[in-house]
C-alpha cells in the first residue's frame, strides 16, 4: 500500500522537483534541538569553532527537543540528511540504537567523564546536569533537604512539575522517585501530589510560572541557578541539595550509520569533548561539561549543589518500564 | 435562483474543496497507517483512555455552555449601543484572545487569578484568608471562556447587526417592551447562530491542550489530545495516535450531531438595506444593565491581556524588534498566516457555493443532500484532526521527495487554514446567505451575474465579513505553534516559535516582550477586520 503511494508521489515529484544541487565543499549536518542552535545557545559559537579546524561546512538542523529529534531521526529511517544526532539523552539511548540507524563511533572517548561513569560504544556524552528542585530564596526559608522532605512536606508550598508523558525532566523526577522509593513509588506520589500545584507539558511552563512568582519551587536543573547569577546578577533562585543524591540527565551525541564522511563525523565527535567545544557549553547551555575547559568556570559554577550521590537508571531498564511506571504514575496522581 | 451554469460552476466548487481537503487528510493517515513502528502496542484504549474521555466531554460541555451564556448579553448589549464609548476598540480586543500563543495567554490569567494574581491580592487585602485556586476543572473553564467568550461574543453580535433595519423600526412602531424585542427579534436571530457557535467552541475546547495541562492541576485533567500527543510524539505508536483521533473525531461528531438538532432555518427577511438605528434600549435601567454586561466582559478580557502588556514592556523591545531573528520570524510568520488565511477565505467561498448550488435545487436528490451535508461535516469536522498527525504524516509522505524543510512552510499553511476553516465559515457562511437570498432575484432581473454582480452587488456588502474572516484566520495562524512544532528547523521559524524557544533558554523577559509584539501585530490585525465596518456604514 505504501509503496504504491509512494511510488505515485515520487512520480509527481520527480516532474516537479529538481535534484538539490551538489555542494562542492565538505559538510557536516548535525540535527539537535531547538535552543542549541538558537543566537544565545552554543550553535553558533560551536559552528565557528569547529570549520576553523575542519575546512567544512557545519549545518545545524534544529527540532523541538531530545525526543522529536528520535522521532525524527525515526521518521526518516535510513535516508536521513543527518550525520550526527546531538542531544538525545541516557533515557532515550536504548530507543535509539533499537532503531539501527546509529554506528558504534569506535574512539577512545575518556576525556568525557559524567558523575556515575557513564559511557557507551556508540554514544559520547557532551555535557550533563542533575535534576533538582529549584526554589525561589524569598518566598522559601526552609528548603526540602530531601527528597523525603519535599514529599513529606507542608502542602501549602506548591511545587510546580512536568509530566512525563511529554517531557525528559518529567520522565527525570519519574525516575528519581523510582530510584529513592522503589516499590513505595506509587504511596509516595500520592503524598506528593498534594504538594504539586500543576503538571506543565514541557519545562518551559513550569519555569515560566515559577519565575512570574506564581510558584515557589519548581523541577528544573542544579545548573539553573547559575543562569540567574551570571547573566541577571541575581541569587534569589537556589536549588535545593537532597540528602539521597540526584538524578541526573546525560545528553550524547552519536553517529549515524549512513554518513557519508565517517572521518568527518568522527572528527566532531572527537572535537566534541575537547575544551574548544566544552568551553562553550557551560554558559550557553547551562549544563556541565563532561571534560577540561580552557579556562575555569565562572564562580557562580562553583557556588552550585555538587550532589553526593548520582542516580541513574540503565537505559534498558528505563526503555523496558516506562510506560508501567507512567500508568502507576497516572494511578496515583489521578486519585482523589 | 441560480442558472444553470452558475448552480453547477458552485457544484465543482464545492466538489473541489471537499476532494482537497479530504485527499489532504487522507494522505497523512494512509501515510502514518502504512509505517511499520514495529513498537506497535496492543493496548490501544485502557481505563484510563475512558476516564479522560470523560473529563474531555465534560469540560467542553462546560466550556461550552458558559461561554456561549455569558457571551449573550455581551452581544445583546453591543448591539444596542451602536456608540457606546470605545466600541470599536472593544470589539478588536475580543479578536486578541485568539491570535495568542495559548501559553501567553494562559501566563496572563494567571498574572490576574493566579495565586499571586492581582485578584487574589485584592481578596487578600479585603481580608479574605483563603484565596481563589484557578488550578483544577475551575481554572480550565476560566481560561476557556477567556478565549472563547470573545470569539460568542462577535459572531452573535455579527449575527444580530445583520438584521434588516426595519424591524427595528417596525418594533418601536409597535411600542414592544424589551422582553419582547428579545424575544421576538433578539432570540430568534442569536438562535440561529447559537448552535454553530456552540458546537465551535465545543471542538476547539475538546481539543485543548497547554491550557488543560497548565492550569489542570495533574493527570486527572487531560484530553484525548494529550494522548494522541504523546502516542506520537513521545512513544511515535502511529496505530494508536490514529485511533485515539477517530474516538476524538466520533464523539465530537456525535455531539455536533445532536447541536444540529438544536438548529433551525434562516428566514432572514428582506430589508432595502438602510442604515440600522436602534430605538429601544433608552430607559435608564436598561442603560445600566448593558453598561455593566459590557464594562464586566471588558474587564474580564483587558485585565489578563493589561498584565502580559505589564510583563512585556519590561523587555528591551527596540532591542527585539530589530533583531534579525525576530525580522525572519516575523516575515515567515506574516507569509504563512496570509497564505492562511487567503486560502481559508477562498476555500470557504468555495464550499458555500457548493451548498449555495445544493440548497438551490427543486428536489435535491439523496447524493446532493450528502454531499451538501459532507461540506458542511468537514468544513468543522476538520478542527479535530489533530495537527501532530496531519504533520507527521504528510513529513513521511514528503520525506523521500528530499529536504521536508522545503515543504514545511507550505504544509503549516494547509494546516493552519484548516484550523481556521470552521471559523472563517461561520463568518462567511450566514453573511453570504443573507445576502444571497437578498440579492439574488434582483440581479437576476437586472441581468447581472459573474464578474459585474461580484464587483457591483457582493463586494460592496460583503468585504466587511470578508475582511473580518481573513483577520480572525490569519490571527489563528499567528498564534499557532503545534503545526509548526512538527516541522521546526531553523529555516523555519515563526513567531509563537521564537516565543516559546526563548522560553526554554530562560530568557523569560524577551518571551514576554515577544508575546506583547505578537499581541500588538494581532489588534493590528483585528483594526484591518474591522475597518470595513466603518466605510460601510459611511457608504
Amino acid at each position: 500500500m505504501r509503496r504504491t503511494v509512494l511510488s505515485i508521489l515520487a512520480a509527481a515529484a520527480a516532474l516537479s522537483l529538481s535534484a538539490p544541487a551538489e555542494a562542492q565543499e565538505k559538510t557536516l549536518t548535525v540535527y539537535t534541538y531547538e535552543s542549541f542552535i538558537s543566537d544565545w545557545g552554543p550553535g553558533p559559537k560551536v559552528k565557528e569553532a569547529f570549520e576553523k579546524t575542519c575546512a567544512c561546512k557545519l549545518n545545524f538542523v534544529g527540532v523541538a527537543d531530545g525526543v522529536a529529534l528520535l522521532t525524527r531521526l525515526k521518521l526518516e529511517g535510513p535516508g536521513t540528511d543527518a550525520d550526527i544526532a546531538l542531544g538525545l539523552d541516557t533515557n532515550l539511548i536504548s530507543e535509539a540504537k533499537a532503531t539501527g540507524l546509529f554506528e558504534p563511533h569506535g574512539l577512545d572517548a575518556s576525556a568525557a567523564k559524567v558523575p556515575g561513569n557513564y559511557s557507551d560504544d556508540t554514544f559520547i556524552p557532551y555535557d550533563y546536569g542533575h535534576f533538582a528542585v529549584v526554589y525561589d530564596t524569598q518566598a522559601i526559608k526552609n528548603p526540602p533537604k530531601s527528597l523525603k522532605e519535599l514529599v513529606e512536606g507542608d502542602p501549602a508550598q506548591k511545587i510546580a512539575i512536568e509530566d512525563p508523558r511529554t517531557s525528559t525532566p518529567g520522565l527525570g523526577l519519574l525516575l528519581w522517585v523510582k530510584s529513592v522509593y522503589g516499590d513505595k513509588a506509587p504511596e509516595a506520589w500520592a503524598k506528593l501530589r498534594k504538594r504539586v500545584l500543576t503538571v506543565t507539558p514541557g519545562w518551559s511552563e513550569a519555569y515560566g510560572l515559577f519565575t512570574k512568582g506564581e510558584v515557589p519551587m519548581v523541577f528544573s536543573y542544579t545548573t539553573s541557578p547559575a543562569y540567574h547569577m551570571v547573566e541577571e546578577k541575581i541569587d534569589r533562585y537556589q536549588a535545593a541539595s537532597f540528602s539521597e543524591g540526584h538524578y541526573i540527565q546525560i545528553e550524547v551525541a552519536g553517529m549515524l550509520k549512513g554518513t557519508g564522511d565517517k572521518d568527518l563525523a568522527k572528527q566532531f565527535l572527537k572535537f566534541m569533548v575537547s575544551p574548544a567545544f566544552q568551553d562553550i557549553i557551560p554558559t550557553t547551555n547551562w549544563m556541565m561539561p563532561v571534560a577540561k575547559t580552557s579556562a575555569p568556570l565562572p564562580d557562580a559554577f562553583n557556588k552550585l549543589v555538587q550532589p553526593a550521590k548520582t542516580f541513574l537508571m540503565g537505559s534498558d531498564e528505563v526503555a523496558r518500564n516506562r510506560q508501567a511506571w507512567i500508568d502507576q504514575w497516572l494511578t496515583a496522581m489521578s486519585m482523589n | 435562483m441560480l442558472t444553470r451554469t452558475e448552480r453547477r460552476r458552485g457544484i465543482g466548487w464545492g466538489l473541489l474543496s471537499l476532494t482537497g481537503i479530504a485527499l489532504f487528510v487522507g494522505v497523512a493517515i494512509v501515510a502514518l497507517l502504512s509505517w511499520d513502528a514495529g513498537n506497535a502496542q496492543s493496548r490501544l484504549f485502557t481505563l484510563y483512555t475512558w476516564q479522560i474521555l470523560r473529563f474531555t466531554l465534560l469540560q467542553a460541555v462546560l466550556s461550552t455552555l458558559l461561554s456561549v451564556v455569558f457571551a449573550l448579553p455581551v452581544a445583546l448589549a453591543l448591539a444596542r449601543r451602536p456608540s457606546f464609548p470605545g466600541r470599536l476598540w472593544i470589539i478588536r480586543l475580543m479578536a486578541l484572545p485568539m491570535g495568542l500563543p495559548v501559553l501567553i495567554g494562559a501566563l496572563g490569567l494567571i498574572g490576574i487569578w493566579g495565586r499571586q494574581g492581582a485578584m487574589n491580592s485584592l481578596l487578600l487585602k479585603l481580608g479574605l484568608e483563603q484565596p481563589v485556586s484557578i488550578y483544577g476543572l475551575s481554572g480550565i473553564l476560566l481560561a476557556h471562556v477567556f478565549f472563547n467568550l470573545p470569539l460568542a461574543a462577535r459572531l452573535l453580535l455579527a449575527a444580530l447587526e445583520r438584521l434588516p433595519a426595519e424591524y427595528w423600526l417596525l418594533s418601536s412602531s409597535l411600542g414592544m417592551k424589551p422582553f419582547s424585542v428579545f424575544r421576538f427579534i433578539e432570540w430568534p436571530a442569536a438562535r440561529r447562530v447559537i448552535p454553530g457557535i456552540a458546537g465551535l467552541i465545543f471542538m476547539l475546547c475538546a481539543t485543548s491542550f497547554t491550557l488543560v495541562l497548565v492550569l489542570g492541576g495533574g493527570p486527572a485533567a487531560t484530553t484525548l489530545e494529550v494522548a494522541i500527543y504523546q502516542s506520537l510524539r513521545f512513544d511515535f505508536d502511529p496505530p494508536r495516535a490514529i485511533a485515539l483521533s477517530l474516538l476524538q473525531i466520533g464523539m465530537t461528531a456525535l455531539i455536533l450531531i445532536a447541536i444540529s438538532l438544536f438548529l433551525v432555518p434562516d428566514d432572514s427577511g428582506i430589508t432595502a438595506g438602510r442604515a440600522t438605528r436602534r430605538f429601544d434600549g433608552r430607559t435608564v435601567p436598561a442603560h445600566l444593565w448593558d453598561t455593566l454586561a459590557i464594562l464586566l466582559a471588558t474587564a474580564f478580557l483587558v485585565l489578563p491581556l493589561a498584565s502580559i502588556v505589564a510583563a512585556g514592556v519590561q523587555a528591551n523591545l527596540w532591542n527585539l524588534v530589530t533583531s534579525p531573528a525576530f525580522l525572519r520570524a516575523a516575515w515567515t510568520s506574516f507569509a504563512i498566516a496570509l497564505s492562511a488565511g487567503l486560502l481559508a477565505v477562498l476555500t470557504s467561498l468555495a464550499i458555500i457555493a457548493g451548498r449555495g448550488a445544493v440548497a438551490d435545487m427543486k428536489r435535491p436528490g439523496g447524493t446532493a443532500r450528502a454531499f451538501s451535508l459532507s461540506l458542511a461535516g468537514m468544513s468543522s469536522l476538520v478542527l479535530l484532526v489533530p495537527p501532530v498527525v496531519l504533520g507527521t504524516g504528510w513529513f513521511l509522505m514528503l520525506r523521500p521527495f528530499g529536504d521536508v524543510a522545503r515543504f514545511a512552510s507550505a504544509l503549516v499553511a494547509i494546516i493552519n487554514m484548516l484550523m481556521a476553516l470552521p471559523f472563517v465559515m461561520r463568518v462567511l457562511a450566514p453573511a453570504v446567505e443573507t445576502h444571497r437570498k437578498r440579492t439574488a432575484r434582483l440581479s437576476a432581473s437586472l441581468g447581472l451575474s459573474g464578474f459585474s454582480r461580484v464587483w457591483r452587488i457582493d463586494l460592496p456588502v460583503l468585504a466587511k465579513p470578508l475582511l473580518t474572516a481573513l483577520s480572525f484566520a490569519m490571527a489563528l495562524s499567528l498564534g499557532d505553534l503545534g503545526a509548526v512544532a512538527l516541522f521546526g528547523s531553523s529555516e523555519l521559524t515563526t513567531l509563537p516559535w521564537l516565543v516559546y524557544s526563548r522560553l526554554s533558554s530562560y530568557r523569560t523577559n524577551d518571551a514576554d516582550g515577544l508575546a506583547l509584539i505578537l499581541g500588538v501585530i494581532c489588534l493590528g490585525l483585528t483594526m484591518i477586520g474591522t475597518a470595513g465596518q466603518r466605510e460601510i456604514k459611511r457608504g
